[in-house]
């Protein structure tokens, strides 16, 4: 077996959930190689030998500069030619999703998604995805090589061994279709308040608050229990709060003594960014939620009753 | 301008989804159109009203989703094209963007989008692996779309931010569910879809060969399905007007307050 593990940069260094997968692949045992694309990642890359990979394959080209994926997928489809491997494995993240099916496409390979863990059972790799909201786990399979294979973020943790990687140059003839898409601005909000990550307690409100002013049911309850307001991606996205408290797949991943979760009805990409945290209690009107499938304590009813009457309570304790 | 918007019939939000013996999705009960495409739908009647043309629902289904694709057109889309075969039953990703890319070739869109996100595949994938196989640029997880001088820009979310992205048509555009409200339709609208062209393709209209699709064109397999590990110790109370009382008890077991 021939693994490469797709490993992302920011700023300059190699982010956790690559070196994640990575040290899980090389539990994998075979070859295991990284996969470092961008512009000025060359001095990065080397970094990946001390988490499992014996080779970094690195291409480093201006047409890789902004972090989009259809100039990625013709360079690692050039490194997947190079290096001979039959199997690709990326942490998930909103760029590497799309470079991963992308080279589904291209190279007519099999793509499982969200994957929570990866075993072989002789010379097959067999994956193991939740489904349908996490109500049953499916062991899926490839039929060909290579095998392509998005791992759900926050999966596999990092582990530092002493191994060292030899970095390899791969050049790459891109497509014309593949560089017509160009990042014309960055945005980044400035956080403000409590930050989420080091709290005990969050109370987090999503799309069933209503609107923006609905935050105010998760400040006032954040207030009595002495804990930080979260949000989840779509209202973060409709504006209704600022994207520093955003957790989930692309917001932060959090894990306090108590999750509130008011209005949220607990789709994966926010599961995976609250789901280490003590005790989970929802408010939700939706009996259906998914969120209920995953708090301890789930009560179906109307937060905008509930809500109010839980801070008095919890003030009058004090 | 002319826009196609890749659609998809799943089980409705009632239905308590589970697999069949052959690890497929059991489709036999009440369906509706994926949740998240309802957006796209909406996005692309929005720029139809804004610059004109002709927006066209694309989908890859059992014939039974011409139901969910009348949803669309009540909403306003102009007509629907279904590649339904039996053959492509079971299809995966290498197989379905294959035959999905064929439908779209066939339309010759400016525009093609899609929804966020299949809510029974959980998949989020489908619109790279189409924009690769038509050799378009594409931007996805769009929360905020303008159509200016043949280009489309799109202001996204990601790890790090928000990215603002920029590309010529004809483009490929995946949208986030936070891009829009979309309408319901009106009782006209209904009404009018019955009248609006309705087409059931095969995959040999489309030139797609049988084994570029279903098993045969897949190149993942579902070897077994198991009930996860109960989570033990859950409690679920439905509000009588106590609900805060009870809450403030829980927390109060677990020493949390």
């Amino acid at each position: 077996m021939t693994t490469l593990v797709y490993l992302e940069t920011h700023d300059g260094t190699l982010t956790k959930p690559g070196l994640g997968v990575l040290s899980k692949a090389a539990t994998l045992g075979g070859d295991v190689a990284g996969v470092v694309l961008g512009s000025g990642v060359r001095d990065a890359a080397a970094g990946a030998g001390a988490y499992g990979a014996s080779t970094v394959y690195v291409v480093d080209d201006d047409a890789l500069a902004s972090p989009l994926p259809q100039a990625r997928v013709d360079a690692l489809a050039a490194v997947v030619e190079e290096s001979g491997a039959d199997t690709v494995v990326f942490p998930a993240s909103v760029l590497s999703a799309d470079i991963a099916a992308g080279l589904s496409a291209r190279l007519d390979a099999g793509l499982n998604w969200d994957l929570t863990d990866l075993r072989l059972e002789g010379d097959e790799l067999v994956g193991t995805r939740p489904a349908l909201g996490d109500t049953v786990l499916v062991e899926v399979g490839w039929t060909s090589t290579p095998r392509l294979a998005l791992i759900r973020s926050g999966t596999f943790d990092p582990v530092e061994s002493s191994g060292t990687a030899q970095v390899k140059d791969v050049s790459v003839t891109f497509e014309d279709f593949s560089t017509k898409a160009q990042l014309v601005d960055h945005l980044v909000e400035e956080s403000s308040g409590p930050s989420i990550e080091d709290a005990d307690v969050i109370v987090a409100g999503g799309r069933g608050l209503g609107g923006p002013e609905g935050f105010s049911y998760c400040e006032d309850l954040a207030g009595a229990l002495g804990g930080a307001v979260a949000a989840t991606r779509a209202v973060v996205d409709a504006g209704w709060y600022p994207y520093a408290a955003q957790v989930g797949q692309t917001g932060k991943t959090v894990s306090p003594k108590l999750y509130v979760a008011l209005g949220i009805s607990g789709a994966i990409q926010h599961k995976v960014g609250m789901q280490g945290s003590g005790t989970i209690v929802a408010i939700n009107k939706d009996p259906n939620a998914p969120i209920f499938d995953y708090a301890d304590l789930g009560v179906v009813g109307d937060l905008t009753q509930i809500a109010p009457r839980l801070t008095e309570l919890l003030k009058a304790r004090d | 301008m002319k826009i196609a918007v890749c659609v998809k019939q799943v089980p409705d939000a009632t239905v308590h989804k589970r697999l069949d013996a052959s690890g497929r999705l059991d489709r036999s009960g009440e369906s509706a159109l994926n949740p998240t495409d309802v957006n796209a739908v909406e996005e692309a009647l929005r720029l139809k009203e804004a610059s004109g043309g002709e927006v066209v629902v694309v989908s890859l289904g059992p014939e039974k989703a011409m139901e969910s694709l009348r949803k669309a057109l009540a909403m306003g889309s102009d007509r629907a094209v279904l590649v339904s075969d039996p053959a492509a039953a079971g299809s995966d990703l290498v197989a379905t963007s294959y035959a999905l890319a064929k439908a779209l070739e066939r339309e010759e869109a400016d525009l093609v989008l899609f929804g966020q996100q299949s809510s029974d595949a959980d998949g989020a994938v489908l619109w790279a692996a189409v924009a690769d196989r038509l050799r378009r640029p594409m931007v996805s997880q769009v929360a905020e779309l303008t159509l200016e001088d043949g280009s489309v820009t799109g202001k996204r979310q990601t790890e790090f931010g928000y990215d603002v992205i920029s590309a010529p048509l004809p483009a490929v555009v995946a949208v986030s569910d936070a891009i829009n409200q979309p309408r319901y339709p009106s009782l006209k609208g209904i009404m009018g879809a019955k009248s609006k062209p309705q087409e059931t393709v095969s995959l040999a209209d489309l030139g797609v060969e049988g084994e570029r699709v279903g098993e045969a064109g897949s190149r993942t397999t579902v070897r077994s399905s198991a009930p996860p590990p109960p989570k033990s110790d859950q409690v679920r109370i439905e509000d009588d007007g106590n609900a805060a009382e009870q809450i403030v008890e829980y927390l109060a077991g677990k020493r949390l307050v």
